[in-house]
């Protein structure tokens, strides 16, 4: 794979992991158990879908505009999608979306404290910017891991039942394709070895601060950044895509 | 002070123009209207995120999805302040909430209505947040500075609502012609509910009298209606679209448009929760808020818990 097809690939999953989060999200909108965490959820989406557009529009730049950033978000199928597992599985319980959440964004934290070294400009810049709100993302969804872990039994149930299902998909986190190949031999992304390692490390704390059991691998599945979904990314896009689809000349 | 002077020396600082603080004496009527009124805007914030919540998920751009994500967390953010505001009156927001639920306490009727396609984000915007303007500007000036001062604040914001509902709604007129269709067809569904939304006639409306006199209202329900009328007829023709009113003309003489009777049946009968999406709108907020019983139980067992630790840390 050449560089370029391997960037406009990365900045493809990078985008989609947030647009799928952004959407997963969404979906709390007046759900939420109280006003404050409604508001907090919108904000994580909304940074979520910023930064889906600043990546698609890179990549669209990088395919010469062939397609625009909304043709990227709305216009590609499940099979072209590179986001992780992870994103695309359905909420669940306020405890299973924060799990997800807290899951998920220790990963980006790690991932874009490594790309604020990319020596790719555009792919630094974005990475720079969007490490403040995962890092706040982290923040608020570990500390609610820790208050679920140390709440009520019921919530510490729900907590343990949300990381052994989860679990499974985590492995997909650091799965490198010949993109990833490609972006480490010419300094533009790093291995994800590394941020797996303070993925860990990070993980084993907090739940250790939770007495929350990490379970054992178990079913693991893989294969999101490279278009092998699970069943539920159908389903969302076609929610997502409802209008661009039906449609197709339409401007909005 | 006998309870006589004390009303009399009260109306003449409304009177005199000005702001009631919580702390300041004020008649039992004036607390009961401003906590129903302000209780059941703060209600209206909320469950109209409902309505446009409807559609985020299905928005046909990433910038429609942002900008509509923003709206309805800022119409989240206005509910937390009047809730606030509400507050002042010491009744606290889990209550508020039980009233909600209990249909004690209403919130406005024009969410009672269902968004059907994308041009009703339009529409919510051009005509309810047009609307809500009309009033808000009005209630900022009103004789209770907490509320007064929360209208402030939220007036701004319901600008841009209704600049980007409008924007929605004529990039949809000057569309494809299935755009077109969706969005006259929501002019149709949405003009006349927003029209309810000032409220009955003022002859039939049962507190204005002493809101007036009390400076919670400043202008009447029908002078604000002819205001919001006045703005929105010339917003339509302009992007081509026909107000759904056969009777609808212009009168040179007093410069205001004019249009049919309003049928208050209807809006009467939405008010009793009769409408489209009562009883969805109610249930929805009570089966979340019972869902999230467990997440506000969890938090608060935390601080406790938290509490005890460090409470035992001290004493060792
Ligand atoms: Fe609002
Ligand atoms: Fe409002
Ligand atoms: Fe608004």
């Amino acid at each position: 794979m050449n560089t370029k097809d391997a960037l406009i690939n990365y900045c493809l999953r990078l985008a989609d992991n947030s647009m799928i989060s952004g959407q997963r999200l969404a979906e709390w909108n007046s759900c939420g158990p109280y006003l404050e965490e409604d508001i907090a959820l919108s904000n994580m989406a909304l940074d979520f879908f910023g930064q889906a557009e600043t990546m698609y529009e890179y990549a669209s730049q990088l395919i010469n505009n062939n397609k625009s950033a909304d043709d990227l978000a709305f216009r590609r199928s499940e099979r072209e999608y590179f986001n992780c597992l992870l994103a695309e599985q359905p909420n669940g319980d306020f405890a299973f979306t924060m799990m997800k959440q807290f899951l998920f964004s220790t990963y980006a934290k790690f991932l874009y404290e490594a790309l604020s070294a990319s020596n790719d400009e555009t792919l630094k810049g974005f990475a720079e910017r969007s490490l403040k709100e995962v890092k706040y993302h982290f923040r608020h969804s570990s500390e609610w891991i820790i208050r679920f872990g140390n709440g009520t039994d019921e919530s510490l149930k729900r907590a343990q039942f949300a990381l052994d299902e989860l679990w499974r998909f985590t492995d997909d986190l650091f799965c490198m394709n010949a993109t990833d190949e490609e972006l480490i031999s010419t300094g533009i992304t790093v291995s994800s070895d590394s941020i797996a390692a303070k993925w860990n490390l990070t993980v084993k704390e907090i739940m250790q601060a939770s007495h929350l059991t990490i379970p054992e691998k178990f079913n693991v599945i893989t294969g999101g950044y490279s278009g092998i979904h699970s069943e539920h990314l159908g389903h969302l896009l076609c929610e997502m895509q409802y209008l661009q689809r039906a449609y197709p000349d339409a401007k909005w | 002070m006998t309870e006589e002077e004390k009303t009399a020396q009260f109306q003449q600082r409304i009177d005199a123009g000005e702001k009631i603080e919580p702390l300041d004496w004020m008649p039992d009527g004036y607390k009961q209207t401003l906590f129903r009124q302000i209780s059941q805007h703060a209600h209206s914030e909320i469950i109209g995120m409902q309505p446009e919540g409807n559609w985020l998920l299905r928005a046909p751009s990433l910038r429609a999805k942002k900008i509509l994500m923003a709206k309805i967390q800022d119409e989240a953010g206005h509910g937390l302040y009047l809730y606030s505001a509400a507050e002042t009156f010491g009744i606290d927001r889990a209550e508020m909430i039980d009233m909600l639920h209990s249909g004690q306490a209403k919130y406005s009727s024009i969410f009672n209505y269902p968004a059907l396609t994308w041009a009703d984000m339009g529409a919510i915007g051009w005509l309810v947040d047009g609307a809500a303007i009309v009033n808000q500007t009005m209630l900022a000036k009103c004789s209770y500075g907490p509320y007064s001062r929360a209208m402030v604040r939220i007036c701004k914001e319901e600008g841009f609502h209704q600049r980007q509902g409008y924007e929605i709604i004529a990039k949809m007129a000057s569309g494809t012609p299935a755009q077109k269709e969706m969005a006259q067809d929501s002019l149709n569904r949405w003009w006349e509910p927003s029209l309810m939304m000032f409220g009955p006639h003022d002859a039939d409306s049962p507190h204005t009298q002493n809101s007036m006199k009390w400076k919670i209202k400043v202008e009447s329900n029908d002078t604000l209606r002819q205001r919001f009328i006045d703005r929105t007829v010339e917003q339509a023709h302009h992007i081509g679209l026909t107000i759904p009113d056969k009777n609808l003309k212009y009168n040179k003489e007093t410069m205001h448009w004019e249009i049919s009777p309003i049928n208050w049946d209807e809006f009467w009968n939405v008010v009793k929760g009769n409408g489209p999406c009562n009883h969805q709108r109610l249930s929805h907020h009570k089966k979340y808020h019972q869902e999230g019983q467990w997440v506000r139980d969890c938090a608060r067992a935390f601080e406790v818990n938290q509490m005890k630790e460090s409470n035992a840390v001290k004493s060792n």
